[in-house]
């Protein structure tokens, strides 16, 4: 699996760190709803087919990119920084 | 002269002579044989036996495709089981084995597994060997004994013990287009992507390219096929854009049209030359691949086909022409198409005797009639070989007339006497990387075969791996696979002239002649026609059901000649066609592959070590290092006679009494700069950051978003923007990993900038009564007195000229300090520290006193913060902010989280006088042989030089509310057991005054 | 149907094999069933198996999209063990052991339960801590733990390098003896023989494609064999939970789907005769009967359903196993493969009732669900039966993680990857 990082270029998976789904939201830091907390902890979609997701490039420039990738054929339709977003989650 | 080996003719250098052996015997072979051809024209048949059976086999195949001919190499000191003795070149001083025989290949005990005949068809051991249900063998006890023997009985070679000696080596290399198959598509389509200027890799399994052509005997061109193929490889050599790659086997296709290929660089040579690898893993990121990977012939199935001397027409044809050998004096073709013809007249062409043509087609075109003459025989059609005579080597075949469409036996059955059986069920494409690379074979029912799916990776088909079957269509699909791989379109200019064949290669539709006996679908796992149809009896009717069952297809060769002659019966057997039985996910590896080449360097070099700045002294003054993590540390400085407990307690005495030195250069650091760090580290850590004063250090606790216990160490101020952050040794990397998880994703509106400084610093911890004194003796540039440098201040100053940083912590509950200095003045900085602790008796000290200090101390460290306590467990509830949230904040006040009985951090000392042990446990019975739940753990102890016994840390149900109770330490691992006191793990000055002061 | 056993094989020897009955039906569907089983693999089977055997509920049907067996049952590294660390862990694995030991008897059908012990190598002091707390933790309820020296793992174990000039030197072990490896197939087609002699329908080529409902509650499915209706429906789909979760409304679960790759070498003579695991990385290994090196190491590290692996992966499997045993660099790799497995966030299985009424539950086996089989059948077939958790899975629920109640054995956070 090769990842066009948009600051280092395409580079092999093993530079690459997985960190997961990206599709979740933090709740707001001052939230006391403990369901929000939970989904936001423990609850994944894990949906067969695309799936947004973070993955680090921490053999190379360290920055947090969100990757769509299908989960049946691990087949990349976009990659995107997530930095310079506007807001974060909703990258790419 | 070997009796086998022609006259002239083939590729083999007649006038070298290479002397080797097999199961001790001497035996001589040309430059350019195989062992299998060697073996071959030196008239040996018996190569092998079989896995369950102990069946007598010899060399089938002439090529990766091999189930029987496989033995032991014996090279540099070890043994390398399991090689195909057709993938095998020969060489001076090679020294083969026969294995899976005992005594000997040509008397071998296992062969009276033969005996159990029936009884030990598909899946026999699960219906049996289970044993009684009651007594001495009850339970799994019988089983066990008969897998004793079972298991000495199965395998195949003998692995040794002795360290591999070869040396690996890993490529990544990256290219427009990856040709693989150097037969004549593939160089058709390296040539024509070479010529429109893309970077082309060709990589072929065998030592040179050319595949088909090699053996032949058609013109290209008006030349000898082996030679075209000689000059186009040529050509291909001298273009800068295009890499050769032979006896380099590409054997996986992974994501992204990334494949794998093994060269085999240093096997084909008596001794590897010094430095040079055995053989090299290439990684190859390709744009697009070609696959030219060709076809596969298979055989058919009848009773006794797995007698030495029957082999694969095709093999017969290469044996015949490439190395010059004849596999019998009498050869026998039994066929269902009309490739077998092309064998015969090979054979006859090399001065061989071809007795008979057997096909079970009932007629047959004009020029496989034509061959056929020139074999000087009239082909029997419509009849089918139904047996084999011979035990050891092949002495007759029997032949019965057949009718294929009815698939029915008449006549009378007669024998033909003969040596060798030359058989062709057809040809398979080798479509095993296409099914990797994802999608499912596509059954084609004109040609009897599975034909490569619609690709889902950037590949493209050439040559006999779509199916066709003739050079002329090989050379047209190779260049214009070569000229889409460059974007172009297919060419009209003319191609390479070759005579076009008018051979049916299309097969009949038959794979099985059924009859007495036991037939072979898969050789090397003696898996019989039967075996298929008592799987198919038993419901074990899907495609893995059958697989599993028989283990068809399961042996070192993958079922390459076994596959669809398995599928085909089952298919019979079911009433269904072909493709309803169901196809084969192919995995990689396409053919073997050693394990160390996929190790390459990292063989013998597993992990890199980390070594701290003052490593090379702490080895020059009698430390021992002990691992942790990747990192070495000193465990402490044992002189002579000394063990290492008594040198941990002087060590730690010596701190306490006066001052030692300890290298905390692995704690890791990080550095926080930027408007928004303060802001950052109070999110980040339970305990507020953005009040902390510059130039001062403080205590930080993180918690994992589920509210549990991350890490912990001393963050400090050393300017209002700037932070150096230090974490536990074994956390360095999780927590940067985090922290930039942090910025990036939750708060990327934060300006922080985080870099690991871990390794830039040197750091040595200075504690004891007299560490300040020290100081004063070598710091220069700044005061350290309690004013200019109190607990958890920072100061800035040089030792011995070179710049320090110095922050007064404690981890040892002492008068105490960390100096970082950079990594290059670490030993200079340690040895003017040393200098300047003399006058005091300043003393090293390594993990074990740290340990004993902090255990007296009651600090956690990664043994209490295991993953599973939370900050209430350890109490340090009071690290809470209540004022703000942080990470953990969220779910750290969840039921089973603030439960009292949890296990919860205390102190325990030993009442027996004796150690404690790490991983000991806790319980409340006094009776050692009985004693019951566990309340808890040790989670580290010590002799404490401070309290004159052995204490320990301990995580305990309830904690604190234990405290002055008693329990019993219960180690039955290590046969201990002894009373205790539970405590408080504050041990020694519990208010701090030593470090304060 | 006959029962297995020597004499039974050579009766049917002497008749040319030729009486040998299927080892299960394959009946169309009824309309009705009392429990229908989503998942054939090895725990619906062994979940079958039991609701007939211990409840004497057999209007049963255990519904398989593909082939029985077609999961992680055939796809692991066979290794049974109850070696755990933590109370919850291994009262249930060891429940599991306790039925794995009489397992072939039980159901007719040898399982090759090799009892040869497993074996972690610890290499580092603190490391020969941690499993020798697991180790008396396990002597604590009861458990078979040894800690060897390395000169006793040396003659155990020969090949290691036990050399203290070893990257990564050998400080001890830990050994359970009555752990081992199974045969993985013949656990699936045990269990479905069994089940199908009490009466259970095993249903192959049948996916279900949506769940029936009374309200809230589920009531049956609709598959690609048709309409089933039925009492209680039970989940064990493993790593396909949360597809088949969705079908049913649960668009969120406290699961992800990674792939597992597992590699098996070229036979050889006997070689290693226990499980030993390698402590300075992830890697363990053993042989088969047949006599393959069969072994496995971490994740492929990201979700995924494709049953494929990478090559960085196996490349970090092929390193460790030679730093383990440095000889086996010269042996060759004959297959690779992957399993999707159904990684929970604690690294702990959840068993339970619901999440929805009339729908039972049984996933989150991370990489440990093969030895489980037993057990886990067992104890979900007692939460079908009776509606409630039996001892060994009570702790097992979904909603230890709103209590915060986790069970979670490497001390890792949410991350599934890292369990």
């Amino acid at each position: 699996m090769l990842i066009d990082c948009p600051h280092c270029g395409p580079r092999d998976l093993a530079e690459f760190s997985y960190q997961g789904d990206a599709t979740r939201t933090r709740p707001d830091p001052a939230s006391t709803d403990t369901q929000a907390w939970l989904d936001y902890v423990y609850n994944r979609p894990n949906p067969a087919g695309r799936h947004r997701e973070y993955w680090q490039h921490t053999g190379g420039c360290r920055a947090h990119l969100v990757v769509e990738r299908d989960t049946l054929t691990h087949e990349i339709h976009a990659v995107a920084p997530v930095r310079g977003n506007a807001k974060s989650g909703d990258a790419a | 002269m070997s009796p086998r080996r022609t006259s002239a003719g083939g590729s083999i250098d007649r006038t070298r002579t290479i002397r080797f052996t097999f199961d001790g015997e001497a035996h001589t072979g040309h430059a350019g044989d195989t062992l299998a051809s060697a073996l071959l024209a030196n008239g040996v048949s018996l190569v092998g036996r079989s896995f369950k059976y102990h069946r007598p086999r010899g060399v089938f195949s002439a090529g990766v495709d091999e189930p029987n001919a496989l033995v032991t190499i014996l090279r540099e000191g070890v043994r390398e089981p399991n090689i195909p003795a057709t993938q095998i070149e020969l060489h001076d001083g090679l020294r083969a084995e026969s294995q899976n025989r005992f005594p000997s290949l040509a008397w071998d005990f296992g062969a009276l597994n033969q005996l159990g005949g029936r009884l030990l068809g598909a899946g026999f051991y699960y219906k049996t060997f289970m044993g009684p249900v009651a007594g001495p063998l009850k339970g799994t006890r019988f089983w066990m004994m008969c897998e004793h023997v079972i298991r000495r009985a199965a395998g195949l070679g003998r692995a040794d013990y002795e360290a591999d000696p070869s040396r690996y080596e890993h490529m990544n290399a990256f290219c427009d287009v990856l040709v693989v198959g150097g037969g004549i598509a593939g160089l058709m389509a390296a040539e024509a992507a070479a010529k429109a200027g893309k970077r082309v890799i060709l990589a072929e399994q065998e030592k040179q390219t050319g595949g088909f052509a090699r053996w032949s005997g058609e013109t290209i061109d008006a030349k000898p096929a082996d030679a075209w193929a000689a000059e186009i490889t040529a050509r291909l050599s001298a273009l800068d854009n295009v890499r050769l790659l032979t006896r380099t086997a590409v054997w996986g296709y992974y994501d992204g049209n990334t494949l794998a290929a093994l060269e085999r660089v240093n096997d084909h040579v008596a001794r590897t030359p010094k430095g040079h690898p055995r053989q090299r893993h290439w990684t190859i990121r390709a744009g697009t691949v070609v696959l030219a990977t060709g076809a596969l012939e298979r055989p058919i199935v009848f009773p006794g086909n797995d007698c030495p001397g029957v082999m694969l027409a095709g093999a017969v044809r290469r044996y015949a022409g490439e190395f010059g050998v004849l596999p019998g004096e009498k050869t026998v073709l039994f066929t269902n198409n009309d490739s077998a013809y092309q064998a015969a007249a090979a054979i006859r062409r090399a001065g061989g005797h071809v007795a008979a043509i057997v096909d079970v087609r009932k007629q047959i075109g004009d020029e496989a009639t034509a061959l056929a003459t020139e074999a000087g025989v009239v082909p029997l059609t419509g009849h089918a070989i139904v047996g084999t005579k011979g035990g050891k080597a092949l002495s007759g075949a029997v032949v019965q007339a057949f009718d294929a469409d009815t698939g029915r036996l008449s006549g009378e059955a007669r024998p033909i006497d003969c040596d060798s059986l030359a058989v062709s069920g057809g040809w398979q494409p080798v479509i095993h990387l296409a099914s990797q690379a994802g999608g499912k074979p596509v059954w084609d029912a004109e040609k009897q075969a599975f034909l490569p799916p619609e690709p889902t990776q950037r590949w493209i088909g050439a040559g006999a791996f779509l199916g066709e079957t003739g050079s002329v269509e090989a050379l047209a699909s190779g260049r214009n696979a070569g000229l889409k791989s460059a974007d172009k379109r297919p060419s009209r200019a003319k191609l390479p002239e070759t005579a076009p064949s008018a051979l049916d290669l299309t097969p009949a539709p038959v794979l099985e002649i059924r009859g007495k006996g036991k037939a072979f679908v898969d050789f090397q796992h003696d898996v019989t026609a039967d075996d298929v149809r008592l799987a198919h009896r038993e419901g074990f009717v899907s495609v893995e059901h059958l697989k599993r069952y028989t283990t068809l297809g399961m042996a070192t060769d993958q079922g390459k000649t076994s596959n669809v002659p398995g599928l085909a019966i089952m298919a019979a057997a079911r009433g269904i066609e072909i493709p309803q039985a169901g196809t084969t996910r192919f995995r990689p590896p396409f053919s073997p592959v050693a394990i160390g080449a996929l190790a390459a360097e990292r063989y013998g070099d597993l992990k890199p070590e980390r070594l701290t700045p003052l490593h090379d002294w702490h080895e020059e003054h009698g430390a021992e290092m002990t691992p942790a993590g990747l990192w070495h540390r000193p465990l402490a400085y044992a002189g002579a006679g000394e063990t290492v407990e008594q040198a941990y307690i002087r060590e730690a005495s010596a701190v306490r009494r006066s001052v030692g030195l300890v290298d905390v250069s692995t704690l890791g650091k990080i550095a926080v700069k930027g408007p928004d760090a303060a802001t950052f580290l109070d999110r980040v850590y339970t305990n507020t950051f953005s009040t902390l004063k510059v130039g001062k250090a403080r205590y930080g606790l993180m918690l994992r978003e589920d509210g549990l216990v991350f890490d912990d160490g001393t963050t400090w101020r050393l300017g209002e923007t700037d932070f150096l952050m230090t974490t536990t040794t074994a956390n360095a990397g999780p927590v940067m990993q985090h922290l930039e998880y942090c910025l990036d994703i939750l708060w990327p509106d934060l300006k922080v900038h985080l870099t690991s400084v871990t390794d830039q610093w040197a750091g040595a911890a200075i504690a004891g009564p007299k560490a300040r004194a020290v100081l004063e003796r070598c710091v220069t540039g700044t005061a350290v007195d309690n004013d200019a440098l109190p607990f958890m201040g920072i100061v800035h100053g040089e030792i011995d000229g070179a710049p320090v940083m110095i922050c007064r912590l404690s981890f040892s509950g002492e008068l105490a300090y960390e100096v970082y200095c950079g990594a290059g003045h670490g030993v200079h900085v340690w040895e003017a520290l040393l200098e300047a602790g003399e006058p005091f008796g300043i003393t090293p000290y390594g993990m074990e006193a740290l340990g004993a200090l902090r255990i007296e101390k009651g600090h956690v460290t990664g043994a209490e913060i295991d993953g599973r306590t939370t900050a209430r467990d350890l109490y340090l509830d009071g690290m809470l902010s209540k004022k703000k949230s942080f990470i953990g904040s969220g779910l750290m006040d969840r039921p089973a989280l603030i439960d009292r009985n949890r296990l919860r951090l205390v102190g325990v000392v030993s009442l027996d006088g004796q150690p404690l042990g790490g991983g000991a446990h806790l319980v409340e019975s006094g009776n050692r042989d009985e004693p019951g739940d566990s309340i808890g753990h040790v989670t580290g102890y010590c002799y404490s030089p401070a309290l004159e016994k052995y204490i320990g840390l301990a995580l305990v149900k309830g904690g604190k509310t234990r405290h002055g109770t008693r329990a019993f330490l219960s180690d039955p691992l290590r046969k201990r057991f002894g009373q205790v006191e539970i405590v408080s793990h504050h041990f020694f000055d519990p208010d701090g005054e030593r470090m304060h002061g | 149907m006959a029962e297995y056993s020597a004499l039974s094989l050579l009766k049917n020897a002497l008749s040319g094999n030729r009486d040998w009955k299927p080892a299960w039906r394959k009946p169309d569907p009824k309309p009705n069933y009392d429990v229908i089983i989503i998942g054939g693999g090895g725990h619906g089977l062994a979940t079958a198996y039991y609701l007939a055997a211990m409840h004497g509920i057999t209007n049963v049907a255990v519904l398989e999209k593909g082939w029985l067996g077609s999961g992680n049952i055939g796809r692991n590294t066979t290794i049974v063990r109850s070696n755990y660390l933590l109370p919850e862990s291994i009262r249930f694995y060891e429940h599991s052991m306790k039925l794995w030991e009489n397992l072939s008897h039980e159901l007719n059908y040898n399982v090759m339960f090799s009892q040869r012990g497993v074996l972690n190598l610890a290499h580092s002091p603190g490391q020969a801590d941690d499993y020798i707390r697991r180790g008396n933790a396990m002597r604590h309820d009861g458990v078979d733990a040894e800690w060897l020296t390395p000169q006793e793992i040396s003659r155990r174990v020969p090949g290691l390098d036990v050399s203290g000039s070893a990257r990564f030197p050998i400080a001890g072990g830990l050994l359970q003896p009555r752990a081992g490896t199974a045969r993985h197939d013949a656990v699936a087609w045990g269990y479905a023989r069994a089940a199908d002699r009490r009466g259970v329908d095993m249903i192959e080529n049948c996916e279900v494609t949506g769940f029936l409902r009374d309200g809230d509650r589920i009531i049956g499915v609709t598959t690609t064999r048709g309409d089933i209706r039925a009492k209680k429906v039970a989940m064990a789909v493993a790593g396909s939970t949360g597809q088949v979760l969705k079908r049913a409304g649960v668009d969120t679960f406290p699961i992800e789907s990674h792939v597992l790759q597992a590699f098996v070498s070229e036979a050889i003579k006997p070689f290693v005769n226990c499980v030993v695991t390698f402590g300075a990385g992830h890697l363990y290994v053993s042989q088969s009967d047949k006599g393959g090196l069969v072994f496995g190491g971490s994740l492929d590290f990201y979700n995924s359903y494709a049953q494929r692996g990478n090559l960085p992966v196996a490349e970090d499997v092929m390193s460790e196993i030679c730093a383990m045993f440095p000889s086996v660099a010269r042996l060759r790799l004959l297959r690779s493969w992957g399993g999707i497995m159904d990684m929970s966030m604690d690294g702990s299985p959840i068993i339970t009732k619901g999440p929805l009424p009339g729908l039972y539950l049984n996933c989150g086996w991370c990489y440990g669900g093969f030895k489980a089989t037993p057990a886990s059948g067992y104890s979900f077939a007692w939460t079908i039966a009776k509606d409630e958790p039996h001892a060994i899975n009570a702790p097992f629920t979904l909603s230890r993680f709103e209590r915060g109640a986790v069970i979670n054995e490497a001390g890792q956070g949410p991350t599934p990857k890292l369990h």
